[in-house]
């Protein structure tokens, strides 16, 4: 982060909302600025912002453009992206239980296969990664993780799936993630967590946030099942590691 | 109190409001009213804040009894025949339906999305501000699902005030506007000339998620696969068959796949309101075009009070028998058979 920073690129999205592009890819140090500006527009709000969305490599922000026109923010945003973002909160790191392979991860045979090593190796490379919560988006908890080691990078599948499970964790691409909601999934399967990342009628509601540190660890199908049901009834399961 | 029963609907009938706001950024999409001047004029007309939670009448018929006490509810949005225990009753006025009595809709005739409001609101637990329903998330209140004949909400006894109907500005004609953007230098001129000077049709497998464009094939000038970003309400994201999707409240919050423009606000309910079939066409206009246009349509919103008319009986029948002639019969933007076919729409990264 030492060398000078570029302007993002301001994109229109519509008369109520503008894109704060940071990089066309997938990118760590672009992630960081998304996140370090969706914290300084927390910190020091623009009025007529009323919601932000952080992706790996743009900041969505909708405004009300009757409170704000699109000159007159993409002029303050613009202006906070260049500030040095404000200091970080310490992250959070949750580890997260996972039951990886048979019917909880119906492609972790492939995997190995198609990289040439064991379902054994896929797991313990997987666990062994720490991850961070680059965004959260397509379904409700939906946790895109960046971090995952370049041996387990795949192409997605050719055929998405139109139903893989809730809780699934999976790979794709350069990623990894966490699905909250049973729901159509081209990446692949590599086990399943009981912890819900949304879930209503609990606080939190949503249990990650963008930023958040992310380590996997295996459990077996039969401790899955308990936690899943401590889950159901509102355990969080995910354990929450002392900063 | 008095209750509003659901003695018969159709499929893609839900509670929306103005929508769920603050939690895209946890994947948590808006939802809320596919038509906001119809919602907002079906509430003014009983009194109810602008953006209160309405029923959202897909494009069949329905029909809603009164038990146990009068009820005072409101008709906006796509034009239908509608009758109170035989008795015409008009679009875009209040209406009191007595207890026992039921309020009859015909299919659409012109529009796709009805709203009835309800005097003195919905009852229900709002989740991030909204009684909108989500039922992928398992939102909404007070059911968190599509209506089903037999569901009933609970109501103050009908106020007795003297019906009333609403006076609207004519709705702008001609092109969907839009903004280019935010991803339009992923489309070559040709592209782009093509998108814009074609006829574009609404396809039957659209839903509240987003509206499929029938027309010519639009191509990416480097492929299909961008990395996900966030969408707005009315982003038009060109998936690899190159068929454009206009997106809708109930968007992915994210998607991976270049959008070449943006429906304007105020041109939003407009297209929802275009039945299959019916040729449309795009137009880029300004930012500054666009936000002005926004604001205006806010003042109009603010100002709908205003417009509120007295009505007597007479005026009204004759009204709703103009109304329930108008427009022939319209095929709707919806195809229930399809409702579910959204592989292109929620794209599985």
């Amino acid at each position: 982060m030492a060398t000078k920073l570029s302007p993002p690129r301001l994109l229109p999205s519509g008369d109520t909302a503008v894109t704060v592009e940071f990089s066309r890819n997938i990118d760590d140090a672009a992630n960081e600025r998304v996140l370090a500006l969706d914290r300084a527009l927390s910190e020091t709000p623009i009025e007529g912002v009323t919601e932000t969305v952080p992706t790996y490599r743009s900041l969505l922000v909708h405004y009300d453009p009757v409170r704000i026109g699109f000159d007159a923010i993409g002029g303050r945003l613009l202006a906070l992206a260049q500030q040095p973002s404000p200091p970080r909160e310490k992250a959070r790191h949750w580890r997260v239980p996972v039951a990886y392979g048979g019917e909880n991860g119906s492609d972790l045979e492939d995997v190995a296969k198609t990289l040439h090593t064991t379902p054994e190796d896929i797991v313990a490379r997987h666990v062994a990664g720490s991850y961070r919560v680059a965004m959260i988006g397509f379904t409700p908890g939906w946790s895109y993780l960046s971090g995952l080691e370049k041996f387990l990078h795949m192409p997605r599948r050719q055929d998405p799936r139109l139903l893989t499970p809730a809780g699934t964790i999976s790979i794709g691409g350069v990623q990894t993630g966490i699905q909250c909601l049973a729901g159509p999934s081209g990446w692949h399967l590599l086990g399943r967590t009981a912890v819900r990342t949304f879930q209503l009628h609990r606080d939190p509601i949503f249990l990650l946030e963008p930023g958040d540190r992310v380590t996997f660890f295996a459990v077996d199908a039969k401790t899955f099942a308990e936690q899943d049901r401590a889950a159901e009834a509102g355990e969080i399961v995910a354990e929450l590691m002392a900063a | 109190m008095s209750r509003l029963v659901v003695s018969s609907i159709g499929p893609v009938s839900s509670v929306q409001d103005g929508g769920r706001h603050g939690a895209q950024r946890y994947g948590l999409t808006p939802s809320g009213a596919m038509d906001r001047l119809a919602l907002a004029t079906a509430n003014t007309l009983v009194d109810n804040p602008p953006f209160a939670a309405a029923v959202e009448i897909g494009p069949f018929g329905a029909a809603f009894t009164a038990r146990h006490g009068a009820v005072r509810v409101a008709l906006s949005g796509g034009l239908r025949a509608a009758d109170i225990a035989g008795r015409a009753v008009a679009m875009d006025t209040s209406m009191t339906i007595a207890d026992g009595e039921t309020l009859t809709l015909g299919f659409t005739r012109g529009g796709t999305f009805s709203y009835l409001a309800i005097e003195g609101g919905i009852p229900g637990e709002p989740m991030f501000g909204s009684l909108s329903v989500n039922a992928r998330a398992g939102l909404g209140s007070p059911y968190p699902r599509p209506l089903q004949a037999g569901d009933e909400f609970q109501t103050s006894p009908a106020s007795g005030a003297q019906e009333r109907r609403i006076e609207l500005p004519a709705r702008a004609g001609g092109p969907i506007r839009v903004v280019l953007g935010p991803q339009d230098d992923e489309f070559g001129d040709d592209a782009k000339a093509l998108f814009f000077e074609s006829d574009w049709k609404i396809s039957p497998t659209s839903d509240r998620m987003g509206y499929r464009l029938d027309g010519p094939v639009i191509k990416h000038l480097h492929g299909h696969n961008i990395v996900s970003d966030g969408t707005a309400d009315g982003s038009i994201q060109v998936p690899g068959n190159g068929v454009p999707i206009v997106l809708m409240p109930d968007r992915g919050t994210t998607g991976g796949y270049p959008k070449i423009a943006t429906v304007i606000t105020v041109d939003l309910g407009r297209l929802a309101q275009t039945s299959a079939g019916t040729a449309l066409r795009f137009k880029a206009v300004s930012m500054a075009e666009a936000q002005e246009e926004t604001r205006k349509f806010a003042r109009l919103l603010r100002a709908l009070p205003d417009r509120l008319r007295a009505i007597d009986r007479i005026e009204l029948n004759m009204e709703a028998l103009g109304d329930a002639n108008v427009a022939g019969s319209a095929v709707s933007a919806i195809d229930v058979g399809t409702w579910h076919a959204e592989a292109d729409i929620l794209t599985p990264d």
